[in-house]
Parts: structure tokens; sequence; C-alpha cells
């Protein structure tokens, strides 16, 4: 194995998964020649011709809907869209196509196309390029969505996408593309989607995160350490959800803090928080908490800390639902 | 630039004859549509295409077997023309699992992945992306193949319109887009939601090959989709045939069409009628019209025994099919 940096392992995998499957094509813009704006895609277009690594116009939902046709004719399309935000446009054909077809066609069409963006805030930039926007995604039916929170998973989860055989939406936290380093393994590796992954065992409490809000509550864990035993979840698959870790983990602290970065209301915080009123409320030993981004547009830098959840405010909570 | 395109050479009289009785079975359908709906047995919101059907024959009769297209909202007759058979069509109306997308789609979503038919569309523009991607997919694996857009004037103010156009004639792919100006979006007329006289100047915009032509004489439509489908099968880049045709009825089945003057409806029909224009070109003799007529009825008819027949769906089938 050896140490990459989060977009080092996706790069990783692109290189992998091309090789290994000639109907995997990258494509949108600045994908070639420029290696995308954060280097994910660097060497493809060198390697395996631009035919694979398509540089696209500035046209979202042109180059989704295009991925759409390609699909129909058995290639296995990746779209980068280059921020969370710029995705929007592409809403129009993910919305009222692409997680429609195979149902419409009552199976008859498949479509694996995998639509992966830098996604969250925290990298000082103005606001269009710090959204959260999972709960788009997670709540349009026939689209999967996953979010890793390591290298290791971001390789391996761009991976399962790649080979799936649904539309996978995967959003990669841009503040650890290269501010978080870690173990990868060599050559082909998957991570399932819809399994849970223990980043943390503990007993008083369990905190439930995804992408880059696991390793600040990794940090939140440490700060209570002396106080609480702090279990963290880190869900890596939003849909399908890995209920059975979830319902396992409150079953075993009582007690469950969720933490997303997105803004409040309707955010994933609280499809998590009904699963576990719905499911495990006898389990529970005090309310579920959120700790979530405020229902406003993403604040510039001068004032984002203040927006992001913080090491403080998820330790707040952990302590407010240990006193209870 | 835009030609006018002529007739260059005439067709036999039987294939004439046989692209009458496929109009006239695409009215005759159309017809029985309004008629069941007006009788409470079809729900829902539909639209016909009466007075277009010489654009539907004309498109897909001068198709290869390997070509594909992809429809609007008004989709009866481009998925009769592209060889869907009329029960599959009157069952998918009704609901039905014997309907072409196994009662999961209707009017607006009519399917038919065997025969090359990508779908009709509820979203105005929408199919056109995913044909720009069917044609990049066939440029790609050099297969000789076109992909075909239907779409209305309304369309060409969205943006995937724009977009779609642009991908295409940037990368050279193999498609057509069909215009089938019938110079209304939905109610407003075309002065009132077009900031210019040609829409073929649309094309212009983008260096695209256009062709301006007659869509009420099928014959023209014909010759014109041939030279359009071998322009780009050649690998000449896409096509813009524009067509100019008159939509004879509504909007929509119901449609009081307050928005024009009974008269123009009137003046229309009387002059601008592919079916009857064909038949007096013809001279066809009363008998072998009568004769024509009885089995194009007793298609239609025995479509609607069909689809009354058919299987309806359990509620638990709209569980099926979201993912593999």
């Amino acid at each position: 194995m050896a140490e990459k940096l989060l977009v080092e392992a996706i790069n990783d995998c692109f290189h992998v998964e091309l090789e290994r499957d000639e109907n995997v094509m990258v494509m949108g813009e600045d994908v070639g020649r420029a290696g995308g704006v954060f280097r994910a895609t660097a060497g493809l277009r060198d390697r395996f011709g631009p035919d694979r690594c398509v540089d696209t116009p500035l046209a979202e939902a042109g180059i989704l809907g295009t991925a759409v046709g390609l699909c129909m004719a058995g290639w296995r399309p990746v779209c980068e869209m280059q921020y969370d935000a710029f995705s929007y446009p592409a809403l129009d054909q993910l919305i009222t196509h692409v997680g429609r077809y195979r149902w419409r066609t009552g199976g008859g069409m498949e479509f694996p196309v995998t639509i992966r963006m830098p996604y969250g805030g925290g990298v000082r930039a103005p606001e269009l390029h710090d959204d959260s926007p999972e709960t788009y995604y997670v709540h349009t039916p026939g689209i999967k969505v996953a979010i890793p929170s390591t290298p290791a998973d971001a390789k391996g989860l761009l991976a399962a996408a790649i080979r799936d055989p649904d539309p996978v939406v995967i959003l990669e936290p841009k503040l650890h593309y290269r501010t978080l380093r870690g173990e990868v393994p060599e050559g082909e590796h998957v991570t399932p989607l819809g399994k849970a992954r223990l980043a943390r065992e503990g007993t008083d409490l369990t905190l439930v995160a995804y992408g880059s809000m696991v390793p600040l509550s990794e940090a939140a864990a440490d700060a209570l350490a002396g106080e609480a035993s702090v279990e963290v979840l880190d869900l890596r698959s939003l849909k399908p959800l890995d209920e059975e870790a979830l319902l396992a983990s409150a079953a075993k602290t009582g007690r469950v803090v969720i933490v997303q970065e997105a803004p409040r209301v309707a955010g994933f915080a609280a499809e998590i928080a009904a699963v576990l009123a719905e499911k495990a409320i006898l389990d529970l030993q005090g309310p579920v908490l959120r700790v979530t981004g405020y229902d406003v547009p993403y604040p510039y830098w001068q004032i984002e800390d203040a927006y992001m959840p913080s090491v403080e405010r998820v330790v707040d909570a952990a302590r407010k639902l240990l006193a209870f | 630039m835009a030609t006018a395109e002529k007739k260059s050479h005439a067709l036999a009289p039987d294939t004439l004859k046989d692209f009458l009785r496929e109009m006239l079975l695409i009215r005759r359908f159309e017809e029985m549509v309004e008629e069941r709906f007006r009788a409470g047995e079809l729900p829902g919101f539909l639209h016909v295409a009466i007075g277009q059907e010489a654009v539907a024959v004309g498109v897909c009769r001068a198709l290869d077997d390997g070509d594909v297209i992809a429809s609007t909202h008004r989709a009866h007759g481009h998925t009769l023309a592209k060889g869907t058979h009329p029960n599959e069509l009157m069952a998918e109306l009704y609901g039905k699992i014997e309907g072409c997308s196994h009662g999961y789609g209707g009017s607006m979503h009519l399917y038919d992945v065997e025969r090359g038919n990508l779908g009709a569309n509820a979203v105005v523009g929408g199919g056109l992306p995913a044909i720009v991607g069917s044609a990049l997919a066939f440029k790609l694996r050099s297969e000789p193949r076109v992909a075909v857009a239907f779409f209305g004037d309304g369309a060409t103010n969205i943006g995937t319109f724009h977009e779609s156009m642009n991908l295409a004639q940037l990368w050279g792919v193999p498609a057509v887009f069909v215009l089938e100006n019938n110079h209304y979006a939905e109610s407003t007329p075309a002065k009132q939601q077009l900031p210019i006289d040609d829409l073929t100047k649309r094309a212009d915009a983008y260096g695209m090959h256009a062709m301006k032509i007659d869509g009420q004489d099928v014959e023209v439509v014909y010759h014109a989709a041939k030279k359009a489908l071998k322009h780009a099968r050649d690998g000449k880049g896409p096509v813009f045939l524009h067509v100019e045709t008159y939509r004879l009825t509504g909007h929509y089945i119901g449609d009081p069409q307050v928005y024009r003057p009974k008269e123009e409806v009137r003046e229309l029909r009387r002059t601008q009628d592919p079916v009857e224009k064909l038949r007096s070109a013809l001279e066809l003799p009363d008998g072998e019209w009568e004769a024509m007529e009885r089995e194009v009825a007793e298609i239609v008819e025995g479509s609607v025994e069909f689809a009354k027949a058919g299987t309806d769906p359990k509620p638990e089938d709209a569980l099926k099919n979201i993912y593999a």
C-alpha cells in the first residue's frame, strides 16, 4: 500500500478503471489537456486518448445528457462537474431523465453513469464553490449517492460507482483533496456501495457523519476523550444507506449526534434522525441532535468558519446529550 | 445557409401508397385516441400531431435499421413510423403491461429500445442531449449509424437545444436535428416567442449544415431526410432539417384554441392536410382509398381491443426497476 493524497487516490482509480474496462470514459470541463482543475483526471488523455477523456464545453446539462446517449450505446461515462454548484444545470437531465429511464422502460435501458464533483466548504472560495448538495441527489429516485472521507474510500467508492449498473453521484470533499493523506490499496480496489465504516469505536455516544465531517467528528471524539467514549460512524454511502450499521451503533451507545455541513432544513441528517425515530426509539437515551450548516447561502471567507460545523459545536452537542 | 429542397426524383407509386397508408394509420390512430379520451377511457394529458404525419413518415422511412430517434411530447406518429405496433402503443396509453413502456410511461414517455426509439419526452428539448451522446457513441465506435432528434419550434428557445447543437457541431457527430416548426409553442404563436423569422438561422449560428423544406409533402420530407442522413452517415457532421409543418388541432386534446381564429384552422385543414395532399396527388381511385380506410380502421379498432384486454399493472410494480 502506498500513501496518497485524496485526489491522488481518485486519479489512481481512473487509471486502473480505464485500463480495466475499455467502455469507461471520462468527460467534463478541463478534464483532458488540463487534467481537471483539481488534477483528478491528470494523465488520462495522454494515456487513453482524447476519445476516452473528453474535454467538453461549459455545458453541464449537455454533458450529462450526452452521457445518457453514450450509456444507451454501451459506454460507462464518468462526468465531472467542476464544482458542486456547477452541477445544478445538470439537475435538469438528472431529475427528468437519468433517474427515471430504467423505470420508464420497464428495465429496458441501463444507465451506468457516474457523476462526480468536488463539494463542500472550508477552502475560502466564494459561495457557488462551497455547496453541499447531497440532499438534491439523494431525494431523486433512481440515483445512488456516495461521499468518501478517506483516500482509500475515494478510490474504492469511485470504482464501485463506475462498475455499478445504476447512475451514481459521488461527492468528493474538496477541502481534503490535498490536505488528507492515507494508505490506498494498489491496483483494483472497490469499496461496496451501501456499507458504512466504523471510523472509531466507542460506547457512550455516536457521531454520525460523512465526507469532510468525518475527520471533524474524529477530532471532536478526541476532544471528548476522558469524558466519554465516542463512536464515529462514517456513512460513506447515503443511498443505499447502511441502516444496519446505523441502528447497531445507536443500540450500542444510545446517543446519536449527526453532523452535516449542508443547510439544516430537510438535510440528510433529518433523514437519519427519522430512521432512528422509526426504528431505534427504545434504544435511545436522549434526543437525536443535529449539528449542521445554516439555512443561508454559503458565506464568503470572512465568516465561513462560523457557518461550518466546528469541533466546538460538535463537542457542545455531545455534552448536552450526555447530560440529558 | 439554408437551401430550399425540391423533389429531386419521384418515388414509385407503390412506395407513395405505402407512405399514404402509414400516414392514414397515424391519423386514424390519433383520431381514435381523441375519441377514447373524450369517452373518458384515456385519462391524463394527450397531445396529437394531426397535420404533422408527413414529417414522421418521411423521416422514419428514410432511416436505416440501426438508426435511432428521440421524440417529443407529440410522439404517437414518430413511434408508429419507427415501427412500434399500434397494439403496443394503444396498450401503453391504456397503462397496460403489454404497452411499449410496460404501462410505466404513457403518451409522453413512449420507448421502444429494440426498434431504436430512445423515447418520447414530456420536457421540451429533453431528448436532444441524449441524441448527441448516441451520435457520439456511433462516431467513437465508427458505426455507420445516425441519431435523429425530433423537436418543435418551442424547443429552440430552451438551453439544452443550444448546448446540443453546439456539442454536435463541435464534435462533428452523425446526428440530424429535425425541427418540426408548427408555428406554435403550445399556445404561443411564433411572433410572441421567437425574435427571428427564420429558425434556420439557429443552425447558422453553430455553423451547422441546414435545409428548409415543406413538411406537408411526404415525398419532399423523405428525399431531404435521405440527404441529411447521408451527410451525417458520411462523416460530414450533423444536419439541421427545418421542416415547415402545421398542427391542425390544439396543443392538447380538449384545447379550445382561443389563441387562434377558427378560420385559420379551417383554412389549414383545407390547404395543408398532408394526407389529403398525397391522396389527391396520387389520384387514388375511390375504391382503393376506401379499402385503405377499411384496412387502417381494422388495425386501429384492433389496437383498442388489444389494449382493453391487456393486463393492469399492480401497485407493487411501481417499486420495480428503479435500480438494477
